[in-house]
């Protein structure tokens, strides 16, 4: 049983955690800003009649959706050296972050565009509006309030996802927990706590989207992590 | 260069069937006792308890906070202390399980919510009981919602299933990590590893579109 469980040994470690934290924060805010230009890119090309932008696009979706982060992971991990780029792990590990999330933001983000119905974009032309006029007036403020909700969900999967990281040796907060439990054999001290810190973070962004969808007017958001 | 590391990797294929196995069984074990799960605890999420409601929401709010690689090691490394010793394969399948069951409860509860309350009354006008409500009229209605995100949901289980490599169990992306060790060209290897869950997963990708497309045709028609 528990009966043992060392809340003294968390409060010497406290420092760890709250290093590990912190990184979990940037690191998970660097990577979200990275997807999102990707996403963007992405979404912009899926768009594009042309198939010449829009099979790559598709492709590089589908195949980032079919496979296992941890796999994309390790792939750079142990790719990139290869191709002559020696990276530090946390790098490597944004990296890995930013170009698989921005490949389910892409999707959020297409399905936010093609949510706006035809007729918008036709009454924009009859009022002789250009195009930049017409996506910066009419559609891309509609992307904006239907896209908030399911892009603050794809933020609580990217933190949860950047404890992978921990396992190319990348100090955040899941490697601080996993420290605790090796220096110490204190597994229980060590992952219980680093979950608490992780429910923190879950509970705030959900608060945020929870707030961000009353803010939008629509319903409150049903989150689908 | 390139040939010899083909020939190396070609002799490795017996392990690498030997993971793609372990990551079917995995998926596939924790798949079918995930669903059974989930579908029962989203039935009791719906079913009018207030208490168990909200003991299953805030288990389910738990699992979905935390990420799973925490709760792998949570359960791998904690319930031998509660004197339950675990393999690494059980651990994994709880673990796999719990996450499949508590993401397939949402899925389960939002299915059957989005069924008018006007087909539950007319089940309770017409004298069914509790169980023949469910069964004939509530589920298969609330399988439109369902389906589509459930098969999605399966995706992400496979997906999941990798991460149980960080216990030790030889599953397809610690075979690609071993094999690395020996043939040290990690963008073939992890191609490679891709290309396996890919041949397994993409179908099921497939699958979920065209049931998302097909229900949601369905539903239109209902509307008019």
């Amino acid at each position: 049983m528990l009966e043992n469980f060392s809340f003294r040994t968390i409060i010497e470690y406290l420092p760890l955690f709250g290093q590990g934290l912190i990184t979990t924060v940037w690191l998970s805010a660097l990577s979200f800003a990275g997807a999102l230009a990707v996403g963007v890119v992405l979404a912009a090309m899926n768009l594009q009649r042309s198939q010449l932008f829009r099979v790559p696009a598709k492709a590089y979706i589908d195949a980032v959706r079919a496979t296992p982060l941890l796999a994309q992971l390790y792939f750079l991990y142990f790719g990139l050296p290869r191709l002559g780029f020696v990276l530090p792990e946390l790098v490597v590990g944004i990296l890995a972050l930013s170009l698989n999330s921005g490949a389910y933001i892409a999707e959020i983000i297409r399905a936010g565009i093609l949510s706006i119905p035809r007729g918008q974009v036709e009454a924009g032309v009859a009022s002789g509006m250009t195009y930049v006029l017409r996506m910066r007036l009419v559609i891309l403020p509609q992307v904006f309030k239907v896209t908030i909700p399911p892009l603050l969900g794809q933020a609580i999967v990217l933190v949860k996802d950047s404890a992978l990281l921990s396992l190319i040796s990348v100090s955040e907060l899941t490697r601080a927990g996993q420290l605790l439990a090796s220096d110490r054999f204190m597994p229980a001290e060590g992952f219980l706590t680093i979950a608490a810190f992780y429910l923190l973070l879950y509970y705030c962004l959900k608060g945020l989207a929870g707030l961000s969808s009353r803010w939008l007017g629509l319903q409150p958001a049903r989150s689908s992590t | 260069m390139i040939w010899q590391q083909l020939q190396s990797l070609a002799g490795s294929y017996p392990l690498a069937l030997r993971g793609l196995g372990m990551t079917v069984m995995l998926s596939l074990i924790s798949l079918v006792l995930g669903t059974a799960l989930g579908f029962g605890l989203g039935i009791l999420r719906t079913g009018g308890n207030r208490l168990i409601s909200s003991v299953i929401g805030a288990w389910v709010d738990l699992i979905r906070g935390t990420p799973f690689l925490v709760q792998i090691f949570l359960i791998f490394f904690i319930l031998p202390e509660f004197g339950i010793e675990l393999g690494a394969f059980t651990a994994g399948i709880i673990a796999l399980t719990n996450l499949a069951a508590c993401f397939i409860c949402e899925i389960v509860a939002a299915g059957i919510r989005s069924v008018p309350t006007g087909q539950v009354e007319a089940a309770l006008a017409s004298g069914l009981s509790r169980w023949q409500r469910m069964r004939q009229v509530v589920l298969p209605q609330a399988m439109r919602i369902v389906l589509p995100p459930l098969v999605g949901q399966y995706v992400l289980l496979i997906k999941d299933s990798s991460v149980v490599s960080a216990i030790g169990l030889t599953d397809l992306t610690r075979v690609g990590w071993l094999v690395v060790q020996r043939v040290p060209n990690g963008l073939l290897v992890f191609f490679l590893v891709g290309v396996g869950y890919f041949i397994v997963c993409y179908p099921l990708i497939m699958l979920a579109r065209r049931l998302e497309r097909r229900m949601g045709q369905a539903h239109g028609e209902v509307q008019l």
